[in-house]
């Protein structure tokens, strides 16, 4: 029996401990907003926050994340400025990648409110998109900059 | 052209026709679509494309499927145009497997492809909504007693405006389907556009942004099971035995069946049957395939490219003139297989029961897989129901004449009896074959003593796509198929003396349309040689192809303003060169310019594309830019990275880190302009990818005067230059 926490909520699980994170959440939890790309941390669909910071849950085992604060798509709240800004953008394509994308961004605004486009590609670049929508990653991340320090100053 | 409207026009009045005797009745077959209507009086569905409920809520059923390139907007506009609907207000629904929606001009199947979701729609859908609409307006003229031609709709009402009535849709939608259809239904004139040319955004964004968007991977039943095969790992290869016992006593795995394909695990999630996949024993008989290797391949193309193959054009005597040139240029070039690689590996998922199945999967090309299933199943056509989820990423992949990824899953449902979902990992994915072909092109060109081009001979080698398929009638014509010279024969430069011919060898790598088709192979050669005949006469390579397009304005158009807008005729940064490249494919123009720098580890950075477009009529801006960028994006991976190789049989490539991708880090600041046409719309999916690696390799060239003539880019070529 493994116990994770995941969107603030707690399940327990009976799974192998060696199961990456990836599939807990997709086929045990059912939340399906987190996708397989590569199996390998080489494309980023997995990504998720775990303790605010962006980890592949194809790489991560259940069993190393207990007692951590784990976040999916599906926790992030629709009035985020990262979701605001990528529907401002109208960022996705095929749309595959994009829950990746949205909370490797969350966790580079998290680290650095006021990211350079050089931070960018160093953050973003574990993502890929197939689609190419990279250009209009990189003005959303700068968009959803403005509106965090927007809505700081309210 | 006038033959594509036509058809469209003749499939719509037909569509029109059934459903016109069963508004109420709900839908008889053939029209099944027409079942998945609820059989109630509160829905009007003039057509196989429209439903408008009481409750005002307005579906369009869209026949295309949904891979990123726009369509869930594009095609709802056309209609949205027509019936005066508000589009952000549409719900989009997925069509099922039926007659009604088969493609306008690829005979009886339904399919997304060749750019050509707008083009073969542009009619159809426009129509479909018009007449609704006009069914629409004389329900309220009945109601107001007024006449219809007072009559307008604007936003979901019909308006009278003398006596400034209104009634919302819904509320006409019971009277209307009473209606029958109209005989034909009038188009607006284009001035009086309000949606078509105007920048709107995605319908599908926000559940793509909040992780709700359903891909095939994503779609449960109760009580599914998950599969994953085990493949051969040589193409055609065959079981000679295997042993199970391992996997069957991994925890969460239920079954092991052998499949025409491979061995399929079966378990209760992904990862119990990935793991007992990597637990099977399996000895293959690997068969004549084992001896494939890429460099054998390599030499025997070239081998090839030098004796005459099947003429596909011939203009005036190109090897005599090429013979009595003053300057001879002879060049080879070539590209390798590459896999698509969709962000969404393959997957489809099966609910079997006795009589009836339902498939789920992100598929471009229902008609034929429904039809496999139909055939492993032994199900009447009519009792399997195929629903096509958003696919995360198509690329030509998922439009696959031998349904490959939905047969397998047919077979393993077949064998267990219990809905199950074959997912794809990406190894399998890379080496799954279906690739783009591997080519090899030698070209040849004569100048005069003026440094005129006079000759210009072109000869392909490279397996055919077409060939086996149902497309192959319409597609392979005296031994050429089509897609694999297009792009090279219809060259539009003009030079008097013109000699395409093609070698097509039977390899036993399966082979696929992989975005952009035979062009994203012959607009690298074509524009890399027209680029190194422009340098050896000495001219600048704009200009020259500029001179050689006075027949061609839309080619000349685009040209004109890459340059214009990429600056051409200034000094370009230090350390920077600047190419250009121009080809047309599914019927849109398009030009190029690339910024380039080469680091001295040979590492090719591209800074800024330029892009310009002519696609006739504009429908989405906002669509045909994104497509531009994907394209460029697409291209680039290629162009620097992408290569399948063959060794003993094998694919050595796997995974992302040894076929790798583009990323942020690698992202060029695109800029798109795109030209204001009438004529009528084309593609723009897959249009953007061509001329980017030629743009490049012409942009190096500039800089370093080392000419790339093998994709993907070799850094060691360029290193320390």
């Amino acid at each position: 029996m493994i116990s994770l926490e995941i969107n603030g909520k707690k399940y327990k699980l009976e799974v192998s401990p060696d199961t990456p994170l990836l599939w807990a959440i997709r086929d045990h939890i059912g939340l399906i907003g987190t996708k397989f790309g590569c199996g390998i941390a080489q494309c980023g669909a997995c990504t998720v926050l775990i303790d605010g910071k962006a980890e592949r849950s194809c790489q991560t085992l259940v069993q190393n994340v207990k007692g951590k604060k784990i976040m999916t798509i599906e926790g992030i709240s629709e009035n985020h400025p990262v979701k605001k800004a990528w529907i401002i953008e109208d960022v996705p394509q095929c749309g595959y990648c994009q829950s990746g994308q949205i909370l490797q961004a969350v966790s580079l605004l998290n680290e650095k409110p006021n990211p350079s486009d050089g931070d960018i590609d160093e953050f973003m670049s574990g993502c890929i998109c197939r689609c190419g929508t990279y250009q209009r990653i990189r003005s959303a991340i700068h968009l959803a900059s403005k509106l965090m320090k927007q809505g700081r100053k309210k | 052209m006038s033959n594509i409207i036509n058809i469209s026009r003749r499939e719509f009045i037909k569509t029109g026709a059934l459903i016109g005797g069963g508004l109420l009745l709900g839908f008889s077959v053939p029209f099944s679509a027409g079942a998945l209507v609820k059989k109630s009086a509160k829905i009007f569905a003039p057509n196989a494309f429209i439903r408008i409920g009481t409750d005002d809520i307005i579906t369009i059923i869209v026949n295309k499927s949904e891979m990123g390139q726009g369509v869930y907007t594009s095609l709802p506009m056309l209609i949205a145009e027509e019936l005066e609907c508000d589009l952000s207000k549409v719900k989009i629904e997925s069509a099922p497997v039926d007659p009604a929606y088969n493609h306008t001009e690829w005979g009886p199947v339904q399919g997304t492809g060749g750019s050509s979701s707008v083009r073969s729609t542009w009619v159809q859908f426009r129509k479909a909504g018009a007449a609704a609409r006009m069914m629409l307006i004389t329900a309220a003229a009945n109601t107001w007693k007024v006449n219809s031609l007072e009559c307008r709709a604007e936003k979901g009402f019909v308006v009278h405006d003398k006596t400034k009535k209104k009634l919302s849709f819904g509320s006409l939608a019971e009277k209307a389907s009473r209606l029958k259809p109209p005989k034909d239904a009038p188009l607006k004139q284009p001035q009086d556009f309000r949606v078509i040319g105007k920048h709107t955004k995605r319908l599908d964004t926000p559940e793509k942004v909040n992780g709700t968007a359903i891909f095939g991977i994503d779609k449960k039943v109760p009580g599914m099971l998950a599969a994953v095969i085990a493949r051969s790992p040589v193409f055609g290869g065959k079981i000679k035995s295997f042993n199970d016992e391992k996997t069957r006593k991994i925890p969460g795995v239920k079954d092991v069946v052998q499949i025409p394909s491979g061995i399929a695990v079966v378990a209760k999630d992904f990862w119990s049957a990935h793991k007992g996949v990597e637990a099977l024993d399996i000895k293959w008989d690997e068969g004549e395939n084992a001896k494939l290797s890429t460099e054998t391949m390599r030499s025997d193309y070239a081998a090839l490219a030098k004796t005459p193959g099947a003429v596909a054009r011939k203009e005036g005597d190109a090897q005599q003139e090429f013979m009595k040139a003053s300057k001879q240029i002879t060049a080879e070039y070539e590209v390798p297989y590459l896999a698509h690689a969709t962000m969404e590996t393959l997957n489809c998922l099966i609910n079997f029961r006795d009589d009836k199945c339902d498939i789920w999967t992100g598929t471009q090309f229902q008609t034929a897989d429904r039809d496999a299933a139909v055939a492993i199943l032994g199900l009447k056509p009519e009792n399997v129901h195929l629903h096509t989820t958003f696919l995360g990423g198509g690329f030509g992949r998922r439009a696959n004449p031998s349904s490959d990824f939905v047969s397998e899953t047919a077979h393993v449902a077949k064998a267990i009896k219990k809905p199950v979902k074959v997912i794809w990992t990406r190894e399998d994915d890379i080496q799954g074959g279906y690739y783009r072909p591997m080519w090899y092109d030698r070209c040849s060109a004569g100048l005069d003593e003026k440094g005129n081009l006079t000759s210009w001979l072109h000869t392909i080698v490279g397996q055919s796509i077409i060939a086996g398929t149902p497309f192959e009638k319409m597609l392979i014509m005296h031994g050429i198929d089509e897609t694999s010279v297009e792009g090279a024969k219809d060259i539009p430069y003009n030079i008097p003396n013109i000699y395409v011919d093609l070698h097509t060898p039977q390899i036993k790598v399966p082979v696929l349309w992989w975005r952009s088709v035979g062009h994203s192979h012959t607009a690298f050669v074509v524009e890399s040689f027209i680029d190194e005949v422009a340098h050896a006469s000495n001219k600048d390579p704009y200009e020259f192809r500029r001179m050689l397009l006075n027949s061609h304005p839309r080619h000349k158009a685009v040209l004109e303003l890459a340059a214009e807008k990429a600056g051409w005729s200034r000094p370009i940064e230090k350390g920077r060169g600047r190419g250009i490249a121009l080809h047309k494919s599914f019927g849109s123009f398009i030009a190029q310019t690339a910024e380039v720098s080469v680091e001295k580890s040979g590492e090719v950075r591209v800074h800024k594309v330029v892009c310009t477009i002519d696609c006739g009529r504009v429908v989405n801006p906002a669509t045909i830019e994104a497509q531009m960028e994907s394209g460029i994006v697409f291209g680039l991976s290629a162009a620097l990275f992408g290569a399948i190789t063959l060794k003993n049989g094998r694919v050595e490539q796997s995974n992302f880190h040894d076929y790798p991708m583009l990323r942020m880090k690698d992202m060029p600041k695109v800029e798109v302009h795109i030209v204001k046409s009438d004529e009528p719309p084309q593609g723009v999916g897959e249009p953007g990818v061509p001329p980017i690696a030629p743009a490049v390799c012409n942009a190096i060239f500039a800089l370093t005067e080392k000419r790339i003539r093998r994709l993907p880019i070799d850094i060691n070529e360029l290193k320390g230059i």
